[in-house]
């Protein structure tokens, strides 16, 4: 059976360069980055090429790069440790907004547990923040500014130069989580006013359990994991040097080939769109063009999530959905929610997210897969029985 | 998540799909908003159900246990059907992931809304034989979901 994998939002693929960048700290240079002899030395050297590597991809400087686990901590990180900070200077006020990721999200719940102030701003229907609604929202005592780059389900991208430039002119510091941005579109934090940016290796072919966050010259978030003195004292922790090569190589490979393969893979992503929205009782989440190149997230009224994509499955595709079924949990996806749908609506979402390897055969699979699979549930649903049942009267 | 084999088969080939357009009874339980609902049709003939079909809208397991509730009870009395419980048709699928067991509990309640409203349909109350049946609300818990 064919397979397609279009969960690249999710996780991707190593790419076969990145694990062959990464080989010789697997085996042969397996010294610890700390230490005086040459196979010490030798990661040493490999940590700070792949952290001067990074460091070129976004316009920062290397010493501005900190080695993380991944997205999660560096978000983690990045809120928790400037929150911390400020609020020694009196500033308990963060605003965010209602889509972020879990890790955002549930870090901002933590700090609200201990006596911060929230602000979300909300995402519109079409998946984006309004600029003019931050700049209202900032107040004296704002501490910090954090919103995504790229939404992870229906890959929307914020204005996030407007964004920069409205916390510059306000003096407060600006986070954005570019974990699925990073090296699907251009990031120039000094033109963009970014102060700290997460970033992850796997959501570009690189490894799992390394990523990174920048953190502009002169910022000291509250340190989070304590220990050795690696990354210059602020995170402990030998280096996870394969990870870091990975990283690096991984950061590296996207920002080289963005320009040709984002338009491959958009027009490939678009011919998705265009195809699946005909089917009856469907609609696009987020905005069509303001968008990650990969990402498609659609609804399909009277059915649900995860039967679609458990059928799909079958099919040999992978893909993800926002239904509670996915998640674990009672509610359909909250940035399903943010951005308005009702309940009902949002447990039939399909996101499918390519890339790289994807081809247009692939595109062609799906187009006639998922048809055929929400036919087939449609059919079965007392759900669409009654909305087609209501159509006629 | 892990479905058993016997979920993957009853998902990928449910029993028993659709409509009994002259069905004797029907019922429907769950609600769209928290994600499944399913609905069943019996053709009852002297106290034995002698045709059982269903729709559900839901995830895989809510799909599985459906088709398995109806296997279940085909060709089975009235009063064998009400015997049957979530756990039975757990059993049958060869379990359910935990946050999947309330799917099992709206088959069973499926089934004791189709047998009410049959015997509704005669003119009995069915209150007295079927019991009661709780609305799937998850806020209350009452839907025996456990999430």
């Amino acid at each position: 059976m064919r397979k397609i994998y279009a969960d690249n939002a999710a996780t991707t693929p190593l790419a076969p360069e990145v694990l062959k960048d990464m080989m010789p700290y697997l085996t042969e240079v397996y010294g610890n980055p700390s230490s005086l002899y040459s196979i010490g030395a030798d990661a040493k050297k490999a940590t700070e090429l792949a952290r001067a590597d990074i460091a070129r991809a976004i316009n920062a400087q290397p010493k501005e790069i900190f080695i993380t686990s991944g997205g999660s901590e560096s978000d983690n990180w990045a809120i928790k440790g400037v929150a911390k900070v400020m609020a020694k200077k009196g500033k308990k006020h963060i605003i965010s907004s209602t889509f972020e990721h879990h890790a955002v999200l549930h870090s901002l719940d933590a700090l609200k547990a201990e006596g911060f102030e929230i602000t979300l701003l909300d995402v519109h229907s079409d998946g984006l923040v309004r600029p003019e609604e931050l700049d209202q929202a900032i107040r004296e005592d704002t501490a910090l500014v954090t919103i995504m780059y790229a939404n992870n389900e229906i890959g929307t991208i914020q204005p996030i130069s407007e964004l920069g430039a409205i916390c510059k002119k306000h003096g407060v510091l600006f986070h954005t989580d570019a974990v699925q941005a990073m090296g699907n579109v251009p990031i120039d934090v000094q033109a963009q006013n970014i102060d700290l940016l997460s970033m992850t290796a796997h959501k570009l072919h690189g490894p799992k359990g390394c990523g990174a966050l920048y953190i502009r010259s002169g910022i000291r978030p509250q340190i989070l994991i304590d220990g050795g003195a690696q990354e210059r004292g602020q995170r402990a922790g030998t280096e996870n040097v394969a990870g870091i090569v990975g990283l690096a190589s991984a950061v590296k490979n996207a920002v080289s080939t963005m320009e040709e393969r984002t338009k491959r893979i958009t027009a490939m992503r678009n011919r998705l769109i265009e195809g699946l929205s005909k089917i009856e009782r469907s609609r696009l989440n987020g905005d069509k063009d303001k968008r990650l190149p990969g990402n498609m997230n659609m609804c399909f009224e009277g059915i649900e999530g995860e039967g679609l994509l458990l059928r799909l499955d079958l099919m040999g595709v992978c893909a993800s959905s926002g239904s509670a079924c996915t998640s674990g949990s009672l509610d359909p996806s909250h940035v399903l929610l943010a951005i308005g749908l009702p309940h009902e609506i949002a447990h039939g979402s399909l996101r499918i997210s390519l890339s790289d390897q994807n081809t247009q055969e692939d595109v062609d699979y799906i187009l006639k897969a998922v048809p055929e699979v929400v036919s087939y549930l449609r059919a079965m649903s007392p759900v669409w029985e009654r909305i087609k049942s209501e159509e006629k009267q | 998540m892990a479905y058993s084999e016997k979920v993957m088969d009853h998902f990928a080939n449910p029993r028993n799909v659709g409509e009994i357009v002259d069905a004797d009874g029907i019922g429907e339980v769950g609600n769209a908003k928290c994600g499944d609902i399913m609905k069943m049709y019996i053709k009852v003939t002297n106290g034995v159900i002698t045709d059982v079909k269903f729709k559900t809208f839901g995830c895989g397991a809510a799909i599985a246990t459906s088709s398995m509730a109806t296997e279940l009870i085909k060709d089975k009395s009235i009063d064998e059907a009400l015997k049957l419980t979530n756990k039975a048709v757990m059993e049958a699928l060869d379990g359910l992931p935990p946050v999947k067991v309330h799917c099992s509990v709206l088959a069973e309640q499926a089934i004791k809304a189709a047998v009410s409203d049959y015997y509704t349909k005669q003119g009995i109350d069915p209150t007295p034989i079927v019991g009661a049946i709780p609305e799937c609300n998850h806020e209350d818990g009452s839907c025996g979901c456990d999430l």
